[in-house]
């Protein structure tokens, strides 16, 4: 355990979404190694009340990297420089003394900044609600064990569906596009025997949603880099091809 | 029973889309009532349900290893020490193999063996393979298995969903409860709501210690604002200790981290026999270690359950045995299991823990033994509710660990998973019908009633208060203050000496609270500040109830421990005369004064027995 001595923030304040956002200037003195990346704004924050100035606002929850909501952009890198990181889970052994660390909020057009570094990330959720689900009403399901699913097939799914949902793909991305999220989720549910059913139609809801509010993907890869949870780049492919086929399946519906 | 075609015509609230909330919202949806759904996160995605690492129970005996629905009821009602209602433990063990069915169709990527079947692993106060585990993120992918349904009701327009919106209060008319008051976090706006009936499923109060291995968010305010207007809060004093999370680092940690009990299928728990060890782990001899847990529970092992498990690391660490650079931690060491399974094998089943741990501490758990120690983790306590889980104010309801109907005095690990989801998509969906059905057709009160518009000046006017007193300090400084009372005098280890005190102290520091509280913003645009202090203020009073729960508790039965209740060799010693009831706590007005009820707890099938494990 040891400490680092004058740390230089510059944190993105900004007071509402039609607000024009600045930069502040803070220092830290002193922190211990051990402190989290966020106990280190909880430091500020009690500082800054203190002193009658408003703290500045960031969204957190669990503060151990499964929830997704803490979402800064630390020097440039969404969720900071660790590999496989989220903000959370981010310590201060990271940084050296005397480091300059700039903290910015996400920024991509369909995730307006509400206030400081938070921001809305509610067009994910209108992704799910268009078909990212298994139609499983409850009472009525057969028999846990009755399909049995291969543990590759299982592995598979659930390395896609370790996703949290932070939005640090989007953020990364040039373009703003959300399609390791929207392909994480497709990959969760097409794996599996039971998404069989709906596979398509999932498919196509899901990515038409996703076209109406982000940008679209031409394969940069920077989100595989910034995910905090590592999810493939391959989950891209997956839905695309899924997505191809949904339009194919469908008009031969049509014809019938 | 309310007729499908009469379903639309009852509007219900669920105040909270953890695991309990999302599958109560997503199943009413289903059913066909109209539903408005409540979360103070920005999505439903989001509750502090995904935390759960460890895994569910359910009584499938897929492992053919002599499970059954009767085992699992009786392990919860032992495991709860004899404190949990009857009744309900049995219908929570019938329903749990259907929760597993249910989930793992909704698309849930459970662990499988190689040959496709589901996978099993032994927790805590079992001696049978029952959870079943994704990862070490049951949680996250049980939490986003019910968030797609509900998504997909909100898709459908049968949900109605209220994000980054927080019950400020709880509205009755005519004694039954008629609606909620809402604070909109984005703009502070104060708003009603009235509908037939109002679920809550707002989670535990574990962060009224401040540490503790809750998410950040997790408070009292729902249940607590429920109380005020008259439901009676049950066994405020049932706090679980959790044996295994990562010990404190310093004075500014802001929350502690569980490591999931399921490492304790394949890590021993030991510290040095001699206090002043200081010789580096790999070089204590097997002989100069004293695996404790073991030793003293040896039919149980290091899966004692939890309660037992921490006082025995308390113990520990107060004779001076504690490890790490504090000296306030345990190991629990993998090199055993790593010897004889290969750590591939270890790592696949615990990867994202072991990584977890290492980018807390920089200490690598293949390498050298993992540090831990207890801390606060979930609460049985909460809102009493009866069999059909409705609170002591007709039409108010109560779901998930926000309740206290399960789990007795002490909760298993794996089963408030169950518990919620149990809650949410199997009970309540049935037993709110009754209640409705007697409002078929009869007007209900309208948010322009003169309950609501006062409910919403008072909400207003407390936030406008917190922002006036212009003290000196923000609300974590007296949200850490408190969690050190709470936690030195009712924490795990209780004496009457310790109560007495806290019951002067917390009283005295929110006096302190209400005159030296500084809230910078302002109330009309997004302020976690004043969120948080609201949040500290209703901690307050539900810190005082605790410690007079545990001073009128005259013994110790699970998580609570009263030093002057045990055996000669410091086990828990249950009075089953005296205290085989539940308190229910009514709130009079005054937070000091609280009133008491009892309701007797009557065992028909199980017989009252020394909880062992040894
Ligand atoms: C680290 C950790 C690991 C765990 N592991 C396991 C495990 O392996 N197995 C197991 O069975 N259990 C485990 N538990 C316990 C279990 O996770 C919880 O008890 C359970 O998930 C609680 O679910 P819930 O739906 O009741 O509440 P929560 O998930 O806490 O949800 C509460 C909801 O209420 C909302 N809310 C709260 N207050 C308000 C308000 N005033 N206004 C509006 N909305 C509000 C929140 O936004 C949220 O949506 C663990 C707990 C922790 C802390
Ligand atoms: S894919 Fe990765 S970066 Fe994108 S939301 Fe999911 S976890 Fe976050
Ligand atoms: S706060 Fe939950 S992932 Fe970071």
């Amino acid at each position: 355990m040891s400490n680092l001595s004058n740390i230089n923030l510059k944190i993105w304040r900004q007071d509402g979404p039609d607000s024009q956002g600045r930069f502040e200037t803070h220092q830290i003195p002193e922190i211990s190694d051990e402190a989290s990346f966020l106990e280190m704004l909880d430091i500020l924050n009690e500082r800054l009340i203190e002193e009658g100035k408003e703290a500045v606002v960031f969204d957190h929850d669990c503060r151990e990297g499964i929830c997704g909501t803490c979402s800064l952009m630390i020097d440039g890198q969404a969720h900071g420089p660790q590999r496989g990181t989220a903000t959370c889970q981010l310590h201060m052994r990271q940084f050296d003394s005397g480091a300059e660390i700039v903290i910015e909020p996400w920024r991509a057009s369909a995730f307006p900044i509400i206030k400081d570094l938070m921001v809305d990330r509610s067009p994910f959720d209108r992704i799910v609600e268009a078909g990212g689900y298994i139609t499983a009403p409850t009472g009525g399901a057969p028999d846990a064990n009755l399909i049995p699913i291969p543990k590759p097939v299982a592995d598979a799914s659930m390395d896609a569906a370790a996703c949290i949902g932070c939005g640090a793909c989007v953020a990364a991305c040039p373009n703003g596009a959300a399609s390791l999220f929207t392909g994480a989720k497709i990959s969760h549910l097409n794996l599996l025997p039971q998404g069989q059913a709906e596979r398509y139609k999932r498919t196509e809801a899901m990515v038409e949603e996703m076209d109406s509010h982000f940008g679209s993907c031409t394969n940069h890869g920077e989100c595989e880099a910034a995910c905090p949870k590592e999810i493939s780049i391959d989950n891209i492919a997956t839905m695309n091809a899924d997505y191809a086929r949904s339009k194919f399946k469908n008009r031969k519906a049509l014809s019938r | 029973m309310v007729n499908p075609s009469n379903k639309r015509k009852f509007k219900i609230l669920v105040v909270g889309t953890g695991l309990a909330g999302a599958s109560a919202a997503a199943s009413f949806g289903e059913l066909g009532y109209e539903v408005e759904a409540f979360t103070f996160h920005d999505s439903p995605r989001r509750a502090h349900s995904i935390a759960a690492q460890g895994g569910i129970n359910a009584a499938k005996n897929y492992q053919g290893d002599g499970d059954s629905v009767h085992r699992l009821f009786y392990d919860t009602v032992k495991g709860g020490d004899f404190r949990a209602r009857e009744a309900n433990v049995h219908r929570l063990a019938e329903v749990s193999v259907k929760i597993i069915d249910q989930m793992v169709a909704q698309g849930v990527p459970f662990a499988r063996e190689y040959g496709g079947l589901l996978a099993n692993r032994s927790f805590g106060g079992a001696q049978v393979s029952r959870t079943f585990y994704a990862r070490g993120q049951t949680g996250q992918q049980l939490l986003i298995g019910a968030y797609q349904q509900l998504a997909r009701q909100i898709g459908l327009g049968n949900v109605k969903l209220w994000n980054r919106i927080e019950l400020v209060d709880v509205v009755t008319v005519d004694d039954k409860c008629a609606g909620i008051v809402t604070r909109d976090l984005m703009n502070g706006e104060v708003q009603s709501h009235a509908g037939h009936a109002v679920v809550l499923a707002t989670g535990g109060y574990g962060n009224a210690f401040y540490l503790s291995t809750n998410a950040m968010a997790c408070n009292v305010t729902a249940a607590w604002r429920a109380h005020r207007r008259g439901a009676a809060f049950a066994n405020p004093s049932y706090t679980q200790i959790h044996p295994t999370c990562i010990p404190q680092a310093d004075d500014f940690q802001s929350k502690l981290t569980l490591m999931s009990e399921s490492l304790r299928n394949d890590g021993r728990i030991w510290v040095p026999k001699d206090a002043d060890e200081t010789r580096p782990v790999a070089q204590i001899p097997e002989d100069e270690r004293d695996y404790y847990l073991e030793r003293i529970y040896p039919s149980f092992g290091n899966l004692a359950p939890r309660d037992v498990s921490s006082r025995a690391a308390k113990r520990a660490v107060d004779a001076g045995q504690g490890v790490g650079p504090l000296k306030n931690g345990v190991y629990l060491d993998f090199a055993e299991s790593i010897n004889r399974l290969g750590l591939d094998t270890i790592v696949e089943r615990y990867s994202n823990l072991f990584e977890m741990y290492e980018r807390i501490t920089g200490e690598d758990p293949r390498e050298s033994p993992m540090r831990i120690y207890p801390a606060s983790h979930y609460t049985m306590g909460g809102l009493w509710v009866d069999y059909e889980l409705q609170t002591t104010i007709p039409g108010l309801f109560c779901i998930g660990e926000a309740n206290f109907s399960d789990h007795g005095a002490n909760r298993l690990g794996a089963s408030a998973l169950m518990q919620g989801l149990s809650d949410g998509y199997f009970v309540l969906p049935y037993t709110i019908a009754p209640y409705l059905s007697d409002l078929l057709n009869k007007p209900i009160p309208e948010t322009t009633h003169e309950a609501f518009v006062t409910a919403e000046k008072e909400a207003r006017d407390r936030f406008q208060g917190y922002l006036d007193i212009g003290g000196t300090k923000g609300p974590d400084h007296f949200h850490r203050e408190l969690g050190r009372i709470i936690w030195d005098y009712c924490g795990m280890d209780r004496s009457q000496i310790g109560l007495e005190k806290a019951l002067a102290e917390i009283p005295a520091l929110h006096a302190e609270f209400k005159k030296d509280l500084r809230v910078t913003g302002s109330g009309s645009s997004l302020n976690q500040t004043l969120e948080k202090a609201a949040r500290v203020d209703d901690f307050f009073e539900l810190g005082i109830l605790m410690c007079q729960d545990a001073l009128t508790r005259e013994e110790s039965c699970g998580g609570h421990f009263r030093s002057e209740h045990q055996t000669d060799d410091g086990e828990a010693l249950r009075n089953d005369d005296d205290f085989a009831h539940v308190t229910a706590w009514e709130w009079s007005g005054n937070p000091s004064e609280p009133i008491e009820h009892r309701e007797k707890l009557e065992y028909e099938v199980v017989h009252f027995a020394t909880r062992s494990y040894k």
